[in-house]
């Protein structure tokens, strides 16, 4: 029965998958790529990893919706995706290959990492494993990934014109005092600032943790502003650099602390719990400062 | 193993193609990065549904961590991706807005 059911989530992503990628219009297809993304969330669930669930909801789904939307002010621009010959070639046999691959990787032959990852967790510092892999075992590619949202934030406010560097940003829609916007920016932030600060301090033991957590935190930011309830931040404002960075430099000198105690990005022994929440908390506000600025785009380009 | 053990891996490399062909076949520039955006997904369910399959029987705790650790870190990475690619198409419909 279970079987049954992933079988027809899969088939209804893949449709989904289709319509959007083959949409007439941009709204449509944006759209559909919304309601495609909850669908891989679930199957994420289906799989039994739901910290992946999380992040695919709230970010693969969500922001990255939100951020196309941006792009879409009543367009429908261009006419609907043409099936030429030389894609479509590569496409199905790009495909192929992979069901080849898909049909040939059976049981690894030894102990797999994961294995391992729950060996050690005590001294990590997490009881959910995929935190430990964040933060502890990869903790240098975790920090690296903070970084890279922080150039592409970089490389986003440089493609505003010369004059308008280091100005506002504009995320502030056309709000009707009593309409759904100006309401659900009112109702929702109380509830989603609660919800994200329990998704980050959840994420140590159970699923949650800062990208996920920081996501929605983002996300009550990003209403507030389009619903006109805060202003948009000066992109050149020290405060607002300074909370970008603050996480990952936090996480940083606790990865170089950790060198007095054997290894960088080793916790100090005895206190693994206490510092993997610090340095999730500093992470989860910058990464959901750098996310919502990251949807907001440059500062005032084209208005 | 069969292709049809379970529907993840299997869905992960029909949505790479499908992903492709929007990527490379389509006209509009949001519509492309959409493309873009659905092969990343399929790639990373493949990851997700193959390493499900190498593991044998689940941890205590579920699937394998470090895979899906991977898969959070990359879904993040391609959000930064976008929006690169989201700010670039607005400006260049800024400069010379798509006819229609």
């Amino acid at each position: 029965m279970s079987a049954l059911f992933d079988w027809l989530l899969a088939l209804s992503a893949l449709a989904l998958g289709l319509a959007s990628v083959a949409a007439r219009s941009r709204f449509a297809a944006i759209a559909l790529f919304i309601a495609y993304g909850v669908l891989v969330s679930l199957l994420w669930v289906r799989m039994g990893a739901v910290d992946v669930a999380l992040a695919e909801a709230a970010i693969g789904a969500g922001l990255t919706g939100v951020l196309m939307l941006q792009a879409a002010p009543g367009a429908s621009a261009g006419p609907a995706p043409r099936l030429r010959a030389l894609p479509v070639a590569v496409a199905a046999a790009t495909a192929a290959a992979l069901m080849v691959a898909v049909a040939d990787i059976g049981r690894a032959p030894g102990e797999t990492l994961g294995a391992r990852a729950m060996a050690e967790l005590g001294r990590a510092g997490a009881d959910n494993p995929v935190t430990a892999v964040l933060l502890s075992y990869r903790g240098w590619d975790t920090f690296l990934e903070t970084v890279v949202l922080g150039v592409a934030l970089v490389a986003v406010w440089a493609l505003a014109a010369e004059a308008q560097w280091g100005g506002p940003a504009t995320a502030r829609q056309r709000v009707r005092p009593a309409g759904l916007l100006s309401t659900f920016g009112r109702l929702l932030p109380p509830v989603g600032l609660v919800t994200g600060a329990y998704l980050v301090w959840t994420g140590a033991s159970a699923p949650g943790g800062a990208f996920q957590g920081g996501t929605v935190l983002a996300a009550m930011w990003l209403l507030a502003m389009m619903a006109d309830r805060v202003a948009a931040p000066a992109t050149g404002s020290a405060a607002i650099r300074l909370l970008l960075v603050a996480g990952p430099a936090l996480f940083l000198a606790a990865g170089l602390l950790g060198t007095a105690f054997g290894t960088m990005f080793g916790w100090p022994p005895g206190f693994e719990k206490p510092a993997v929440l610090a340095v999730e908390f500093g992470l989860a506000v910058s990464i959901a400062a750098t996310l919502a600025l990251l949807v907001v785009g440059p500062p005032q380009l084209g208005r | 193993m069969s292709l049809f053990a379970d529907p993840f891996a299997l869905l992960g490399a029909l949505l790479v193609a499908v992903g492709f062909a929007g990527l490379v076949g389509g006209a509009d520039l949001v519509r492309r990065l959409i493309g873009f955006n659905v092969a990343g997904s399929g790639l990373f369910l493949m990851f997700g549904g193959l390493s499900g399959r190498m593991l044998g029987a689940p941890l205590p705790t579920g699937p394998d961590p470090v895979p899906q650790a991977m898969v959070i870190t990359g879904i993040v990475v391609a959000l930064a991706a976008i929006a690169i690619g989201i700010a670039l198409a607005r400006g260049l419909e800024t400069v010379a807005p798509p006819d229609e």
